[in-house]
């Protein structure tokens, strides 16, 4: 979608870590490492001069309380110069959605030229918050002049007080967590056990077959240890090679224990890991040498009450940007819908045909989805631009969407164009 | 009186004395800055505006750099040097009679003279500045801190505490010189001139400061009465003697002129420190160290070719190869120069590994608090890797360390070229492959250069640049200009089998088998050049160098330069049984745990031979020793170096040719071309030809001329 002043956004390059099970292998980095290292990467990649680089934007969902600002860590990485401006977003699920297309505006505006911008998660890295009444009786202690006083604030301290309390996970207009918004949704649209499962199945095996051809393998960056022994992570841990209908069928509904669907099996998992993009102005990538994979075509952005459906934006949103970018669901060559649960893209999948579209799952999640990559809230949305844009190069494909819902009610679509 | 080093003007009763040394980067002190002090010094007694006076440097991040050693050079007698001496002390002396009080600031570096003079200073403030550092390296010249240095900083700081920085001659960086009790305040940099004047004043208003020297009860015991400090300078003298092992005389006389002083009181304390100063300065270990001194500082300007072009500021750095070399260099260029450095090789698990091995050199530093922790962070991630060539497309400079094998290295110089910028450099670190060689492979030949550097990369200070027939000049200049942000020493040699190290080294390393073959035991064949003042015996060096690299640097050798430098089957044999030296754990050494564990008899059956006697140590000693001149002198009239300074310096900073001497070179002079060339053509005639002594020798002792006029 070219501005007023006819500046196109292109996409440069990605790259990002491998995706891991939150808790796993990659639970001892930390999530501002994590996006360092993605960072860090793309710019080896890509041969970029640091100094080329105009902003920094970063999308993280819980951030980690001693780096309340993980882009701006990322912008101060030795690879730039110091004067590079960051800063960190939340669009839930969607974030690395916004951050790149607030990278896409700011270019199309002529604020910027080159915009690196990216997405991180790390669930193993999440703070965890004292009781109330510590955090009261911390405070007081704090503030106490003399010794007495600050023992009599902490006489006052009880055991359970010393409980702590994790971020929830539940949506705070609703109460409901969205595990249970995806088994409302299961059940309104009427989708059934059997084909979530297949769904899942389906994504484990294309992200199987894109990691043994090395598609999938291509975007993601190697984690060092830090310690001398410990294995090096290259790739997600979350596929499942071997798994089959069968063996998803034996899980336990996890939410509605009695007539529910969605399973361990069917969601995707808390995930650690980032993803980065490079973004330019096409001109300014010409200039440098670069050839782009793909140009920002439009993108729009909804949100519907949480408590209807909390992950069905996507219906509405995507026509929106469709509408945008003068581009018909017929002439899309590819397509990556976020699965946050099978449920899910089978209810969004269900709003598109409602809308008389047509649905080809041959080029729909090409190459598995994050139901069996994973789904670091922060960060997938890098991911998605990187693979889509990368496959829409190799199969010389002109149109391709990004769908992703996120909590709140909220969605993201975004239009790629290969030329 | 305003002279050309120092001004000083009044504001508000305190008299701000600047000392800026005219057309010279640094402050020192020589004759005439001493008598324009006592100059200035009295006329800021005589001016009744005057209350206080506050001392700081003109230079930018220099404070005193200490006395002027041209000036100190010319000294020709024992009696002259120690009236210098005297001197100095007579102005230091005057410093802290002066009637009114003198405060001093400090920034940038106080050393010798410099800290002496801070010394007598009544108050000192410095700045927390890494710049700033403050010490008394004269040892480190064969001398001693003689204007009072010896006996101002031990009544400061304790005794301890004095003689670890007078002995080795340290200096200290400003936080651990303000907790030594050195400095009296420490202050951030915008503020030192506020502050100093300030105290000043308050001097002057008759405030006294307080000083409590650190250390409770243990100083108490050690520093603070005279059985303590008995012990103290027993410890301090077995340490010195087992670090010098006799070879130099100033840390030994410093410890007397300290010792002397606590004992007897200040002023005879004084007198003593200044003749043991006049007996230091004209003994021949001092001339050769400040000759070490002035050829490194030369070095520090030379980029090795006449009107060098000016180097390239390399700011990203690739290393292909992540092995010990190559992590090392990675390592080193992090912590020394903080440039981007990208590692290449083969497979994940090595790149993993030498990422390691390369910040655990940042570890080191975290550890010993030399970097902060977010200094660490911003350090460790210029560090990266990968199996492929990502990355290098944004390199000024790639060095290679991989395996050393002719076609390996064109093979990565040609995937290098195709990944690199143009103008990339291209740095070859072999040891023996002449460059001219590798360079075949290249597109652009006028890019590739060698960087012979010396294993462990971040101890060794030696680093060989090696220009090959077509190497443009500017690309020299890159070299050495990055050789020299890594801290090292840099020598420009010629493209020849061995470069200058290991062309010198072959004859000492390969002597080693001759002599086991006679009968000599290992202990005897290291004790004798340990003797003599290297660091290492010869066999030990082979251990630590690696024993598979020794046979590989030995074969080239022998290959190139024939029966002269043709090794005994001695290292293969060790090299068939595994035995690589210390980094396999067993060589002809045992180590472990980190250490050397003794000679393994097992060595002896397998090279066949027997300890039994063999030539005695001063045969051994002179095979040793005269092998390695007769090669020096010969690489010279090869040209392998370009000046006997290079070749000195390199052998003193690439393998520890005893310094005390001055290099081979410098020692063949000492010794004199015709009894070298007579005690060469005896071993020859007894051991065999390798010892013939060389053309470049013979003809000088025909003509009785030296390498150095």
């Amino acid at each position: 979608m070219p501005g007023g002043n006819g500046r196109r956004v292109a996409v440069v390059a990605g790259c990002r870590t491998p995706f891991c099970r939150a808790g796993t292998v990659l639970k001892d980095v930390r999530a501002v490492d994590l996006a360092r290292l993605a960072a860090r990467e793309l710019v080896h990649r890509t041969n970029l001069d640091g100094a080329e680089v105009d902003q920094v934007i970063w999308g993280q969902v819980v951030p980690s309380a001693l780096v309340p600002n993980v882009g701006r860590e990322v912008s101060l990485l030795p690879q730039f110069p110091k004067e590079i401006p960051a800063y960190s977003l939340n669009r839930a699920c969607a974030s690395a959605n916004q951050a790149v297309t607030a990278a896409h505006d700011q270019i199309v505006l002529g604020h910027a030229d080159v915009i690196l911008a990216g997405g991180v998660e790390s669930l193993s890295d999440i703070p965890i918050l004292a009781s109330r009444r510590l955090a009261d009786i911390l405070v007081e202690a704090s503030k106490a002049k003399t010794a007495v006083q600050r023992v009599k604030a902490f006489a006052k301290m009880r055991p359970r007080d010393l409980i702590p309390v994790s971020p929830a996970i539940a949506e705070p207009s609703t109460g409901e967590t969205m595990g249970q918004s995806a088994e409302k949704m299961a059940k309104e649209n009427r989708i059934s056990r059997e084909a979530q499962d297949r769904w899942a199945l389906r994504s484990h095996q294309l992200a199987a077959q894109g990691s043994a051809d090395g598609r999938l393998t291509a975007e993601i960056v190697p984690v060092f240890p830090s310690r001398p022994g410990d294995p090096i992570v290259t790739e997600d841990n979350g596929i499942r090679r071997d798994t089959s209908l069968e063996q998803m069928a034996k899980l336990k509904p996890v939410f509605d224990r009695r007539y529910g669907s969605v399973t361990a099996a069917n969601s995707s998992p808390l995930t650690d890991g980032a993803a980065a993009v490079l973004l330019m102005n096409g001109e300014a990538a010409r200039a440098l040498g670069y050839e782009p994979l793909a140009y920002v075509r439009s993108y729009a952005i909804g949100a519907v009450d949480p408590g209807w459906q909390l992950l069905q934006a996507p219906v509405f949103t995507v026509p929106r940007a469709l509408e945008r970018a003068g581009v018909a669901w017929k002439d899309l060559g590819l397509i990556e819908i976020h699965e946050a649960f099978a449920a899910q893209v089978l209810s969004n999948l269900k709003g598109f045909e409602e809308r008389g579209w047509e649905i080809n799952e041959d080029i729909i999640n090409v190459m598995g989805g994050s139901i069996a990559i994973g789904h670091p809230f922060g960060a997938t949305g890098g991911r998605l631009v990187t693979t889509l844009a990368n496959e829409m190069k190799r199969r010389d494909v002109q149109f391709g969407l990004i769908s992703v819902c996120a909590q709140g009610g909220m969605a993201s679509a975004i239009v790629l164009e290969r030329r | 009186m305003p002279g050309p080093a120092l001004t000083w003007e009044l504001a508000d009763g305190v008299a701000i004395v600047t000392f800026d040394l005219k057309d010279s980067p640094v402050n020192k002190f020589s004759r005439a800055v001493k008598d324009e002090f006592l100059a200035t010094f009295t006329a800021l007694e005589q001016d009744r505006a005057v209350r206080a006076i506050a001392v700081f440097s003109g230079k930018p991040d220099n404070f005193i750099a200490g006395a002027d050693i041209e000036e100190f050079v010319t000294i020709g007698s024992a009696a002259e040097a120690e009236r210098l001496a005297a001197e100095g002390q007579e102005m230091m002396d005057r410093v802290t009679r002066f009637p009114k009080p003198v405060a001093v600031g400090i920034h940038g570096a106080c050393l010798g003279g410099g800290l002496e003079f801070a010394l007598a200073c009544h108050y000192r403030v410095a700045t927390d500045h890494p710049k700033t550092q403050l010490g008394l390296p004269e040892v480190q010249l064969g001398i001693l801190p003689g204007a009072s240095g010896c006996q101002r900083l031990p009544r400061l700081i304790g005794a301890r505490a004095a003689l670890d920085i007078i002995l080795a001659g340290r200096s200290e960086r400003a936080p651990k010189a303000f907790r030594l009790g050195m400095v009296d305040e420490l202050v951030h940099p915008a503020i030192l001139q506020d502050i100093t004047i300030a105290a000043a004043r308050r001097l002057a208003d008759g405030w006294r400061p307080r000083r409590r020297r650190p250390g409770g009860v243990l100083a108490w015991l050690l520093d603070r009465n005279p059985l303590g400090r008995r012990l103290v300078f027993r410890t301090a003298r077995r340490q010195v003697l087992e670090r010098t092992k006799g070879h130099y005389p100033a840390p030994l006389a410093a410890l007397e002129a300290v010792e002397h002083g606590l004992k007897h009181g200040m002023a005879e304390g004084l007198k003593r420190e200044a003749r043991l100063f006049g007996q230091l300065a004209v003994t021949d270990v001092s001339r050769k160290l400040v000759q070490i001194f002035f050829a490194t500082t030369q070095l520090k300007k030379d980029f090795g070719l006449p009107n060098a072009p000016p180097p390239t500021a390399v700011q990203r750095l690739a290393i292909v190869g992540a092995g010990f070399m190559g992590s090392g260099i990675a390592g080193t260029a992090i912590v020394q120069a903080g440039v981007d450095v990208r590692m290449k090789d083969a497979d994940l698990p090595r790149v993993a590994k030498g990422l390691a091995a390369a910040r655990a050199l940042l570890d080191d530093r975290l550890r010993r608090r030399r970097i902060a922790k977010y200094e660490y962070a911003r350090l460790a991630a210029l560090l990266s890797g990968g199996d492929g060539y990502a990355g290098f497309g944004r390199a000024d400079l790639v060095i290679e360390a991989v395996f050393e094998d002719l076609s390996v290295k064109q093979q990565v110089l040609r995937e290098v070229e195709a990944a690199a910028r143009d103008d990339a450099v291209f740095a070859s670190n072999t040891s023996t492959i002449p460059i001219a060689r590798i360079a075949e492979a290249a597109r652009r030949p006028e890019r590739v250069i060698g960087m012979h550097f010396f294993s462990p990369v971040d101890r060794m200070p030696l680093l060989e640049v090696i220009p090959a027939a077509r190497t443009a000049p500017g690309v020299v200049s890159t070299a050495v200009g990055f050789g020299r942000r890594l801290g090292k020493t840099v020598i420009v040699v010629k493209d020849s089998p061995g470069f200058w190290v290991n062309r010198i080294l072959a004859p000492y390393a390969n002597e080693v088998g001759h002599l086991l073959a006679e009968g000599a035991s290992i202990e005897e064949i290291d004790a004798a050049a340990v003797g003599f003042g290297f660091p290492v015996g010869p066999v030990t060096l082979l251990d630590e160098v690696g024993l598979d690299v020794a046979e590989k640097v030995s074969q080239v050798m022998g290959a190139a330069f024939g029966e002269r430098l043709q090794a005994t089957a001695g290292v293969t044999a060790l090299v068939k049984a595994g035995r690589l030296g210390r980094k396999s754990g067993r060589g002809f050494y045992r180590y472990g745990g980190g250490k050397k564990r003794g000679v393994d008899p097992a060595v002896y059956e397998l090279l066949g031979v027997h300890p039994n006697g063999g030539p005695r140590l001063a045969e051994i000693l002179q095979r040793l020793v005269d092998g390695m001149l007769n090669e020096a002198a010969r690489a010279v009239g090869d040209g392998v170096v370009g000046t006997p300074r290079d070749g000195d310096i390199g052998a003193i900073f690439g393998f520890g040719f005893p310094p005390f001497r001055g290099g081979p070179l410098r020692h063949a002079d000492d010794l004199g071309a015709a009894r070298l060339v007579a005690e060469l053509e005896r071993l020859a005639e007894r051991y065999g030809p390798r010892f013939a002594p060389c053309e470049v020798l013979q003809e000088q002792a025909r003509r009785g001329s030296k390498f150095y006029p």
